[in-house]
């Protein structure tokens, strides 16, 4: 009893120092209730009906091209010292392709990154041939290789500021970035 | 009680000088020290000469100065005479029984001179004067002070072993993405490059008067040339696209190597410092990654890192390109990554890192036999950087918790830290610097 009144009384202090000593706010007034949806549009209504058509496809274009833009970005992970290409992560690199042909304008920078347990300067070089990798998969597939550039980062950003195993392989990594045709991506037929 | 601890001081006074030295080597080679380090000799404290550095009137920073580099030297074992020594004064002779007594073989003593310090290197055992000298030093307050007093260290080092100490030589290192210059004895702390940028593996040129790095970009990078006196920066010939990494100055101070990396791989290149001109390709690694060159003090060789065998090992080329072979033996599919080599100033060692147990460690290869030498071996201990005595080496390790720049003596495996602030890493040790090459603070 003693100790659920001490409880009661420090929530109450703690309220009145939290909310500066002011008053609590008011009550809201009760709000008139809303007012009837309007009445469905008669089925005649052809314009009403394409422009809602043309939203929903706007919605929907939007949503694919969200799609695209994320496989387009999703990055591919690697083994320890390694620099293939994971088979774990074709599929992934083979969307890209995918995407990468059906919209020709988009150019993507690759950026190969290493985790902290190897040596610094050899982990630039690494990242490089990590994002070298990437490249030369997405070539193989059909992509110009002049729309993909390659850079490495080294150790020098991890994506997960972390020391043990599970950031490592989070940060042993290539990052794809669109560079340029990013917009009004179209999804792959 | 009082007569108790009188009695205890007589006693402690009256030890017999042998007694106080061993404590004082056993008091140097505590394990703290020299935790985490294993190497191939027994450290003999009695195999290094005892030396003892007397207070000198007015000269208490010169004295603490000196004391400390002869003890960084690893070469001496410092003595202390307390209050029974006694300077020479005008006259340069000192009570050398007690000393002897100390067994002590050398005594360094100071005194005013005009414009400076006269410096004597007192042999205990003939009984005489060895060497003795005048030293100009500007004012204490003078930003050359503390190089200059480097200087005597490093003289009176020569004067009682043959071999010139490492006192006025400075250190290079990445601390935040800057790269910072800081004395050897961790002293005179002093940024380089900006704030705001990410720039790596600093390496000096041989006459001490530039430096050249990596200044990464957005995954780019060129190799700039920096100037201590005047920070003015030159771009080297041939890195300005893509990434590149890991410069070295050949020792004639004409040639910058170092790693250029593109979609085709890593492939080490020179370029004509004095000319600023034509990049000479000498590796062809087709997708494999060659870096990290070092030059041998002849400048004829470059050991470097390459990935043709699947994981990185150290290797070694004529200058040219041509003759690369393996440097370092390694056991295919066992032996972990090797990276980060620098060749001795002697020629006779290069040392790199190579993984053991998921860590790193120092290891020394002799050029000649191609024996392998373990340096360390708890923490993680790599990237290290040769004094210009060929016997320390400055490296990383992590065995403070963060990674932070020490010191090693390969002779004695004794250790010290560098103190920088926060973590620290990619150290270059430069040669000693001569009075024209150890510019002022820009």
């Amino acid at each position: 009893m003693r100790a659920s009144s001490l409880l009661m009384l420090l929530a109450t202090t703690a309220v009145a120092v939290g909310c500066g000593g002011k008053k609590p706010p008011e009550e809201p007034e009760p709000q008139p209730a809303p007012a009837p949806a309007p009445a469905p549009a008669p089925p005649d209504d052809s314009a009403e009906r394409e422009r809602l058509e043309r939203e929903a496809m706007a919605r929907e274009a939007a949503e694919r091209a969200r799609v695209v833009a994320a496989d387009l970005s999703a990055m591919i992970n690697f083994d320890y010292d390694q620099a293939a290409v994971r088979s774990a992560d074709e599929a992934n690199l083979d969307r890209k392709s995918a995407i990468l042909q059906a919209n020709p304008n988009v150019r993507v920078t690759i950026s190969g990154h290493a985790d902290e347990r190897g040596s610094d300067e050899y982990n630039l070089a690494l990242g490089n041939r990590r994002a070298a990798a990437a490249k030369r998969h997405l070539q193989n597939k059909g992509v110009d290789g002049a729309r993909l550039d390659v850079v490495s980062y080294g150790e020098e950003r991890p994506l997960n500021p972390g020391h043990d195993e599970a950031a490592w392989a989070q940060n042993r990594r290539d990052d794809f970035q669109v560079t340029a045709g990013g917009s009004n991506l179209v999804a792959p037929q | 009680m009082t007569r108790t601890l009188a009695c205890l001081a007589a006693l402690i006074a009256s030890l017999p000088a042998t007694s106080l030295r061993l404590a004082e080597a056993a008091a140097q080679d505590t394990s703290r020290v020299n935790e985490g380090v294993r190497v191939g000799l027994e450290y003999q404290p009695g195999l290094r000469p005892g030396l003892v550095v007397l207070p000198g009137p007015g000269l208490d920073s010169v004295r603490a100065i000196v004391r400390r580099d002869l003890d960084y030297s690893d070469r001496f074992e410092m003595l202390d005479a307390g209050t029974a020594s006694t300077s020479g004064g005008a006259t340069g002779t000192i009570n050398y029984g007690i000393y002897k007594l100390m067994q002590a073989a050398f005594v360094v003593e100071f005194g005013a001179a005009p414009g400076g310090v006269i410096a004597r290197l007192h042999d205990v055992a003939a009984s005489r004067v060895r060497s003795q000298q005048v030293f100009a030093l500007p004012p204490a307050s003078d930003a050359g002070f503390r190089l200059e007093v480097h200087r005597i260290s490093d003289e009176i080092a020569r004067w009682a072993t043959g071999t010139a100490g490492i006192a006025a030589s400075r250190l290079l290192f990445v601390s935040g993405g800057r790269i910072y210059r800081i004395d050897s004895d961790g002293v005179d702390l002093f940024p380089l490059t900006p704030a705001g940028q990410t720039s790596l593996s600093p390496a000096w040129s041989a006459d001490g008067r530039q430096f050249a790095y990596t200044q990464l970009g957005e995954g780019r990078g060129g190799v700039v040339i920096q100037s201590f006196s005047t920070g003015a920066l030159l771009p080297v010939p041939g890195t300005q696209s893509a990434l590149n990494i890991t410069p070295a100055f050949s020792p004639d101070g004409k040639t910058i190597a170092y790693a250029h990396s593109d979609e085709t791989g890593t492939d080490i290149f020179t370029a004509s410092y004095s000319d600023r001109c034509c990049a000479q390709r000498l590796t062809v690694g087709r997708y494999a990654d060659n870096l990290s060159a070092t030059f041998s003090p002849d400048g004829r060789r470059i050991a470097f890192v390459s990935t043709r065998a699947g994981s990185p090992q150290v290797y070694v080329m004529a200058a040219d390109g041509t003759d690369q072979e393996l440097l370092a033996p390694f056991d295919f599919g066992a032996t972990g990554a090797s990276n980060a080599p620098e060749w001795s100033p002697d020629g006779a060692n290069v040392v790199f890192h190579r993984e053991v147990d998921r860590s790193q460690q120092l290891f020394l290869v002799d050029v000649a036999g191609r024996r392998l030498r373990q340096m360390t071996s708890a923490g993680r201990n790599e990237d290290a950087t040769w004094a210009p005595d060929g016997r320390h080496l400055a490296f990383v390790s992590d065995r403070s918790g963060i990674r932070q720049l020490w010191i090693i003596d390969v002779e004695t495996g004794r250790v010290r830290q560098l103190h920088t602030p926060g973590a620290s890493r990619l150290p270059s040790w430069s040669r000693r610097l001569g009075r024209t090459a150890a510019a002022s603070n820009p």
